[in-house]
């Protein structure tokens, strides 16, 4: 069964911010209206967004260590936010996985934000129903636009790659074998929501070297080995030049 | 979790009717096997299922404020199959219809005697209809309960003693009503409805004493570590990623000071147990309308704090991403 999920590498992830706004320029543009803001340009401004990009440190000074860690639905396979719904309004697709929300049927009574664990779901304030991340559904079938261009609008605007898009379940995928073979993982395991978006850990590069790779046993220079510096009084070629 | 306003009303007064047809439905059972006296069908049981449904009728109008589209709220009633809420939001209505449809049989006196037991015990039309809604308002008590309880996450909820502890404390706040509305009417069912209602708010101190300790030794499946899976105890937040609040920071941190959090738990423990328990004791053989009401004030009072505290205490996993502003 195809599911489509974003895999997040957080070993390039440089916490620019471009896919919060680009998720938030295309989702406030939809067709399904606006995200909504509250006081955009006064004090405490605040808004509805799909996605967020939060960052910790890891470790003790001096050896610590920045993640950026972006954060958005992560459109479960067993998704504890859809049962809770008493209206339907939260489901899952059949076809791809994608958990979206019926916006017309939501009451807004926020259950279903409560039932995820990952605080993934907020309310619109102003057309006050449960909004969330919907990896672009409204794009990635969109046959107008360029074959290139039918991925979600965070995963286009990464400027490091960070983000990849596609179905987790074909193990052809790129998606797939990122997975397999960079250690991608699931948040919060231990609820067994079993998240299809993974993160890919981050992993230092580390060369080893020996120190017979530093002085080189049969080094040739060794058959000229340096003389021994000439005493501090002994005559130089100075005293007989620099006249 | 955030409180919310509606929700505390919404329980507890939905609470209070579920316990007052209780009572006014126990009383008439022990009347028809003569434990008790035999009450008057209009007055007694006609106005006190009027009152329960008064409250019924409250707290669904609180929790209209709850939502964002009430218009809609109808929808609600789709997935019963999976969503507790949704099965609430069913039995709610339908036990309302059913204790309005107890209380007109007794006010009317349309209630035709239908067998009769052993030839002893007289079983009426509006016994019936009360073992029904009996049924129901347990029903009820477990619906509310396990909207809480199956959130397994929400590791302070997600216990059998939620659904016991909304149960034992809507039965004792409506029994306490009951014992005040009998006085009230110079009832001599007074005193058993005062004897039960220190019965139940003994019972509720105890399981809700139980679920207080339980939360205080909960250890939390989810850190910081398995949250973001970074196997390191030593992470600490730099940035949630904005400023000024969003719907995460607002709706899962209750925002009280500690000194607060601690107030409203002592504050309900001793108006919910003790003094209720008192004040029911101090009545008990007077038939003191006026302390019996008071018991109930203080008492319903007391249950709002502890709703405010029973959503207060739980801690979401959600929060751990949202340990520091930048
Ligand atoms: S991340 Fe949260 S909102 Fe998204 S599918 Fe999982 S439980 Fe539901
Ligand atoms: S807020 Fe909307 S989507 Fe969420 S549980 Fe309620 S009705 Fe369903």
């Amino acid at each position: 069964m195809t599911q489509l999920a974003l895999v997040i590498d957080l070993n390039v992830c440089v916490g620019c911010h471009a896919c919060v706004t680009s998720c938030k320029e295309w989702n406030t543009s939809g067709s399904a209206g606006s995200l909504s803001d509250m006081n955009p340009f006064s004090r405490d401004p605040t808004g509805t967004f799909f996605n967020r990009v939060q960052t910790f440190e890891v470790g003790e000074f001096p050896n610590t260590e920045t993640v950026h860690f972006p954060k958005s639905c992560l459109h479960c396979e067993d998704p504890p936010c859809v049962p809770v719904c008493p209206t339907g309004a939260s489901y899952k697709r059949e076809a791809d996985g994608i958990v979206l929300v019926d916006y017309d049927k939501c009451i807004g009574c926020k259950y279903c934000a409560w039932a995820c664990p990952y605080g993934v779901r907020e309310i619109d304030e102003h057309q006050k129903v449960m909004k969330k991340c919907t990896l672009c559904v409204d794009r990635i079938y969109d046959t107008a636009l360029p074959e290139k261009e039918r991925k979600p609008a965070c995963v286009l605007a990464c400027p490091t790659s960070a983000r990849l898009f596609g179905d987790v379940n074909d193990p052809e995928s790129e998606v797939a074998e990122a997975i397999r073979e960079r250690g991608g993982y699931q948040l919060m395991p231990e609820w067994g929501t079993r998240p299809a978006n993974h993160y890919l850990p981050r992993s230092k590069t580390r060369i080893t070297i020996h120190d017979d790779e530093l002085t080189r046993v049969d080094n040739p220079l060794n058959k000229e080995r340096q003389l021994p510096m000439p005493d501090k009084d002994a005559p130089t070629l100075d005293d007989f030049t620099s006249w | 979790m955030h409180p919310a306003f509606s929700v505390i009303f919404l329980t507890t007064l939905i609470g209070v009717g579920q316990g007052l047809f209780l009572a006014l439905y126990t009383g008439q059972l022990y009347s028809v096997v003569e434990v008790v006296p035999v009450e008057d069908s209009h007055h007694h049981y006609g106005i006190g299922a009027l009152i329960a449904v008064v409250f019924l009728s409250l707290g669904l109008l609180a929790s209209f404020f709850h939502l964002g589209h009430p218009e809609r709220g109808w929808r609600a009633i789709a997935r019963w199959r999976t969503s507790w809420l949704s099965r609430e939001v069913i039995v709610l209505p339908a036990f309302m219809g059913m204790v309005a449809l107890y209380g007109l049989v007794h006010y009317f006196d349309l209630n035709p005697v239908l067998f009769t037991l052993r030839e002893t015990f007289r079983i009426d039309l509006s016994l019936v209809i009360g073992a029904l809604t009996t049924v129901l308002a347990f029903t009820l008590f477990l619906c509310t309960g396990m909207i809480y309880a199956c959130i397994k996450f929400l590791q302070e909820w997600a216990t059998p003693l939620t659904v016991v502890n909304y149960t034992l404390l809507g039965a004792a706040s409506g029994f306490t009503l009951a014992t005040a509305f009998a006085a009230s009417q110079g009832s001599q069912l007074t005193d058993f409805y005062a004897g039960w209602a220190l019965l139940l708010t003994l019972a509720a101190l105890v399981t809700r004493v139980a679920s207080l300790i339980r939360n205080q030794r909960i250890k939390h499946k989810s850190t910081l570590s398995t949250a973001i899976g970074i196997r390191d105890s030593r992470i600490r937040q730099k940035s949630q990623g904005f400023m000024t609040g969003s719907f995460n920071t607002r709706d899962f941190f209750h925002g009280a000071p500690q000194a607060v959090f601690k107030g409203i738990k002592w504050f309900f423990l001793i108006t919910v147990f003790p003094i209720p328990i008192v004040l029911l004791a101090l009545g008990m053989g007077h038939s003191g309308v006026a302390v019996f009401a008071l018991a109930f004030a203080i008492q319903y009072l007391g249950l709002l704090a502890d709703r405010w505290f029973f959503f207060a205490q739980a801690n979401h996993p959600q929060n751990l991403y949202y340990q520091a502003v930048g």
